[in-house]
């Protein structure tokens, strides 16, 4: 095994061992990021300004082709039919109105669907994407209310989905377990996450938790939210002969391609996936049943295929997130020290899939304590595949966390703020790791004092304005810095000092393209102008997931890598006659359109000069980036600060949120106004997970019951309040560039805030999201 | 969505003579509730007779009071200064209603006739309803019935009317203007929409091929100090969970007159009969309105999801009357 497969491993969690008893005790200068990125002292540049999104007028035109608007010839449209049962099977199927329809040119079922290996579940392997395991439509069997059970191709999508109407199911259905309270009476199982369980013990929590001076002890919890990205699922599907061509909106391109030919017995370079716009991701857009069903009923029709899910079919067979029970008890000595810190609790997942919520990750290295329990339990039930959603784990995690903590100020008499930095550990109180990059205490004091903490009201429910209860609250927000093995890039520089930039990554909206052409025109030498970034395409070598937040990190820890192959390259090709000849690639970096001596502007050699002498039009390279050993060397996350003025109506209980400001700790920010509205879409969707986010399961037989957007509430324009962003900008001395991923911090810790301020405001403590009305009457 | 046919009408009169014609036709107004139901197959008329083009104006009568063509589009309507100023409880409740965009499609007939509102009824694939198919029975009774209604429902049906609008006309002692085959005729609107009983596949007393082709207010002098207040799981885009159309008439200390309807707790808007014969004399304070609210609310029998409606109809109720009344309880 290479030390790059083996960090692979240990990064995934499936070969710890060796490399994690290791890699924490070698030396810094051994260590990705253990010699500061030069980026990071470069203030000249486009980094740490604002820069428009690249794709923003494509998107404005409406010429930004999404997946399922690409054209092909012959093509045909799907829809699907879905069960109505949570288990059993297939009694009775007629398809013979829905073949009999106006423009049908394949019904497809259990009977003529091609044989297809099951998918492999995500994580299991380097490239695994299944966001469940079970066969895709190979037998009768149900295993969730919403399995497609049958799909209809047609010429266009109004006759499919009328023929789809027609076909007529008949079920005999087996014993279930659809009810929470159900799959907990038949016994939990320890989660395991990546592989490692779900626990943590330090010292007995729980004997510290009984002989504390002062303790909370209580049990909240977060009810299953559904993905609702703004752009539904979609593919747009073609085989020529055995090599299969997907246009889809994912977050997994090369994961996605490797996935799908093993489902279908293909060669991985067989199967190529494009991407080039996500319709926002947020952890849906993944490989689900549809993209399989596609791809097999185009083989069958011989035809290519476009299959756009309604917003129905995305509640009925994409995964979102499960429902959490968590109980948070605190021990404290009187000043506030905490003694004892339990997290644990219970989620629910299906036997087809391994994703339990983790809800402990943030709770983690959040805070000292003398003790620590940490765990989540998992239970089964029949239903869809649960899946990643913004900040999985943290998210909900530090609704509990960061509302007990409130609880525990209350009950000390202590501000919350000053509680939390009382309990601010000096190195990971888990690992022992020292932190990367940990400066919380600043964000909490920027934060406190331009939202104007000191104006909070000291006793809950004493502030009344008319009939509105006001109230402030805060919360501290947290999420790891990823960076996942196998990234790599590739590096065309041609002789007029232009530069393509190839990368497997994605852009879900938040900016990646732009963000990666000011960093390439930065580590190049070059105007971004001169940059164009290709990514979104699974024939571009390495792998980078949209997902972690760690799209950044990767892309940016290939392109250093990727660009010292140039420099070597370069060098190579400038010869004896340069003003470098002899240097080192350690020696020189670019600056200006060319080549220069680091410590010697004098020496130095333009593109265009280079590549003329050797009579060469183009230089291309194509680097791995190296393993990501730095996050087993030190404790790495981001942080914020979270604060919230919320109004409740004394009459009607309806919670209204005045304002909303984030203070963020994630290393520095590259381009201000993405990293501004990223932020700003983590917190909207934290109000939303805060105040009204749910899907309603009929624990009766596990069917969704609000599959719209009419009956799921998200925020809408009238909900959102001024959201005020800052942030330390402290450069993370380990990280390329010395940022980190911020797609998933700005969702975590907003529930908690909303709920402390709502607490502020009346006196009313709700652990149980969404905060509704009917909670507070 | 079924496969249907589609006509123009030119007039009132053609209107119903298409409809009438024969098969499953349905009069198209906006479309905005309509054609939700016919992509759900809720709806699968077999024709649609698009009647958004006829009477779209709003005419002063002889006796004070508007009348409203049916084809009038909620924002038109709402936005009209004869409305804002006479009948303000009424622009505001369209204006609480959907989304600016719905609201330009989405005419008065329309909005008048939209269906109750019940994920169990628009689940055509995977839930029982009685509403949708006479005799299958109501899964919501049993399931999530947080929007469902408080007052009135029956066993085979606990729906809601979603209609913002709706509730200002009941409260307004509208009428509703129809034409059918037999002729034109005229209907209370608060006798228009029915309670579900044993037939709740019928939302109104309407006949098939009867065509609502307007809406009259009567003159009302103090509706001019009237409002509505909607209760909501957000601040735009979502039915109310409660909602209060109220215009009162405080002379010396004392309720001379009020209308008082509520939305969001029946199959129905539910005009608050009993709260106004409880007013009316009654001193305009906080006792008499809470009084009021409880007369109203007597009846009310909670589902396992929404006994809170109760409580925060009363609170609504009396918050409403309060403001109206003004701060001296009195009302301008």
């Amino acid at each position: 095994m290479s030390i790059v497969d083996t960090a692979k491993s240990a990064a995934q969690g499936v070969v710890q061992g060796v490399m994690s008893k290791l890699v924490p005790l070698a030396p810094d200068s051994w260590i990705p990021g253990g010699t500061p990125d030069p980026l990071i002292r470069h203030q000249h540049g486009l980094i740490g300004t604002e820069v428009s999104r690249l794709d923003g007028p494509l998107k404005v035109r409406g010429a930004a082709r999404f997946a399922a608007e690409v054209p092909l010839d012959n093509l045909t449209y799907a829809a699907l039919v879905f069960s109505t049962i949570a288990r059993g099977r297939i009694a009775t199927l007629d398809t013979t109105a829905a073949e009999a329809a106006p423009g049908v040119v394949l019904v497809m079922t259990h009977r003529n669907a091609p044989q297809m290996n099951a998918p492999a579940l995500f994580g299991t392997s380097a490239t695994a994407c299944g966001a469940s395991n079970l066969p895709v439509m190979q037998d009768d069997s149900i295993h969730w209310n919403g399995q497609p059970v049958a799909l209809v191709l047609a010429e266009t999508q109004d006759q499919a989905d009328h023929a789809a109407s027609l076909i007529a199911v008949g079920y005999a259905a087996e014993p279930s377990v659809t009810a929470f309270a159900d799959a907990k009476a038949k016994g939990k199982e320890r989660g395991l996450f990546f592989g490692q369980p779900l626990e943590n013990i330090v010292g007995d929590a729980e004997a510290a938790l009984a002989k504390a001076p002062h303790s909370i002890d209580r049990t909240y919890r977060t009810p299953r939210h559904a993905h609702n990205a703004i752009e539904p699922h979609a593919a747009t599907i073609a085989w020529d002969g055995d090599t299969l061509l997907l246009h889809d909106t994912t977050q997994m391109v090369s994961s996605e391609a490797a996935t799908v030919a093993d489902i279908f017995g293909i060669a991985a370079d067989q199967v190529r996936v494009i991407s080039p716009y996500v319709g926002g991701g947020f952890g849906a857009k993944g490989l689900w049943d549809h993209q399989i069903l596609g791809a097999a009923a185009a083989r069958v029709a011989g035809r290519p295929v476009r299959i756009a899910l309604s917003r129905e079919g995305v509640y009925r067979i994409v995964g979102g997130r499960t429902l959490t029970e968590q109980r948070v008890a605190l021990g404290a000595e009187p000043d506030g020290r905490f003694t004892a810190l339990i997290h644990d609790g219970t989620v629910a997942m299906t036997p087809h899939n391994n994703m339990p919520e983790p809800f402990i990750l943030g709770t983690r290295s959040g805070y000292a304590a003398d003790s620590f329990k940490l765990s989540v339990d998992t239970v089964t039930m029949n239903m869809m595949a649960n899946t990643f959603m913004r900040a999985p784990g943290e998210s909900v995690g530090t609704f509990a966390l960061e509302s007990a903590i409130d609880e525990l100020a209350d009950e000390l008499g202590i501000d919350p703020i000053a509680l939390r930095i009382r309990n601010e550990p000096t190195k990971d109180p888990l690992s022992g790791l020292p932190f990367s990059s940990r400066h919380l205490v600043a964000a909490w004091r920027a934060g406190a004092e331009r939202f104007g903490w000191d104006a909070r009201p000291a006793v809950p429910g004493s502030r009344r304005e008319g009939e509105w209860l006001v109230g402030f609250g805060c919360a501290a927000a947290t999420y790891p810095y990823y960076r996942m093995p196998g990234a790599a890039a590739r590096i065309t520089l041609t002789r007029d000092g232009e530069a393509l930039i190839e990368v497997a990554a994605h852009e879900m909206g938040m900016g990646t393209t732009t963000t990666t052409a000011m960093v390439a025109a930065e580590r190049l030498g070059l105007p971004i102008e001169r940059i164009t970034v290709r990514y979104g395409d699974s024939i571009i070598p390495g792998t980078i997931m949209a997902g972690g937040s760690q799209q950044t990190a990767a892309i940016g820890a290939a392109v250093i890598a990727a660009h010292r192959a140039l420099v070597a390259e370069l060098l190579k090709l400038a010869g004896n006659d340069s003003p470098l000849a002899g240097l080192s690639p350690d020696e020189v970096g670019s600056e200006d359109g060319g080549l220069t001596r680091i410590d010697d502007a004098t020496r130095r050699e333009s593109y265009a000069s280079i590549l003329g002498r050797a009579q060469r039009d183009t230089v291309v390279v194509a680097e791995q980036a190296s393993p990501p050993l730095e996050q087993m060397h030190w404790s790495m996350h981001s942080y914020g600060a979270m604060f919230c003025e919320a109004r409740v109506n004394a009459v009607t209980g309806e919670t209204r949120i005045a304002r909303f400001l984030g203070s963020f700790d994630t290393g520095r920010i590259l381009n201000h106004k993405t990293a501004r509205s990223q932020f700003r879409g983590g917190i909207i969707m934290g109000l939303g997970m805060a105040l009204m986010e749910e899907t309603q399961f009929d624990e009766r037989n596990g069917r969704i019951m609000n599959p719209s957007l009419a009956e799921y509430h998200l925020p809408v324009h009238a909900d959102v309040p001024d959201i005020d962003v800052i942030w330390t900008d402290i450069a993370d001395p380990h990280t390329p560039m010395g940022a980190h991923g911020i797609g998933e911090i700005g969702i975590t810790g907003v529930a908690a805030a909303v709920a402390n301020a709502v607490h502020n405001a009346t006196g009313r403590r709700v652990r149980d999201l969404p905060i509704t009305l009917d909670k507070l009457l | 969505m079924n496969p249907f046919r589609y006509a123009r009408a030119d007039d009132a009169a053609d209107a119903v003579a298409l409809v009438t014609a024969g098969g499953t036709a349905a009069f198209l107004g906006g479309g905005t509730n309509l054609v939700d139901l016919m992509r759900e197959t809720v709806a699968r008329p077999d024709s649609l007779v698009d009647v958004s083009g006829l009477s779209d104006e709003i005419t002063e009568t002889d006796t004070g009071g508007l009348l409203i063509g049916a084809a009038v589009r909620n924002t038109a309507l709402a936005g009209h200064l004869a409305v804002r100023t006479r009948y303000p409880l009424l622009s505001r409740a369209i204006l609480g209603g959907a989304s600016a965009q719905i609201r330009n499609m989405a005419t008065v007939g329309g909005n008048i006739l939209q269906r109750t509102r019940c994920t169990y009824f628009y689940d055509t694939a995977g839930s029982r309803c009685n509403k949708r198919d006479p005799g299958a029975g109501c899964d919501a009774i049993d399931g999530f019935n947080r929007i469902h209604a408080i007052l009135d429902a029956s066993p085979e049906c606990v729906a809601t009317n979603p209609s913002d609008m709706c509730v200002a006309l009941a409260a307004l002692d509208a009428t509703v203007h129809i034409r059918s085959l037999g002729g034109a005729r005229t209907i209370a609107f608060t006798d228009l929409h029915r309670t579900p009983g044993e037939t709740p596949e019928y939302d109104t007393v309407l006949e098939p091929g009867d065509l609502i082709v307007a809406v009259e207010l009567p003159a009302l002098p103090f509706s001019a100090q009237s409002t509505y207040r909607k209760v909501r799981d957000r601040a735009s885009y979502a039915f109310a969970l409660v909602s209060v159309a109220a215009a009162l008439d405080v002379q010396d200390g004392r309720v001379r007159d009020v209308r008082l309807a509520l939305g969001g707790v029946a199959h129905r808007p539910w005009r608050a009969w009993k709260a106004e014969a409880a007013l009316r004399g009654a001193p305009a304070t906080a006792q008499s309105y809470r009084d009021a609210a409880d007369a109203e609310l007597a009846d009310a029998r909670p589902l396992s999801d929404n006994g809170f409606k109760i409580e925060l109809a009363r609170r609504t109720i009396v918050a409403v009357l309060t403001e109206l009344a003004g701060p001296d309880g009195e009302a301008a």
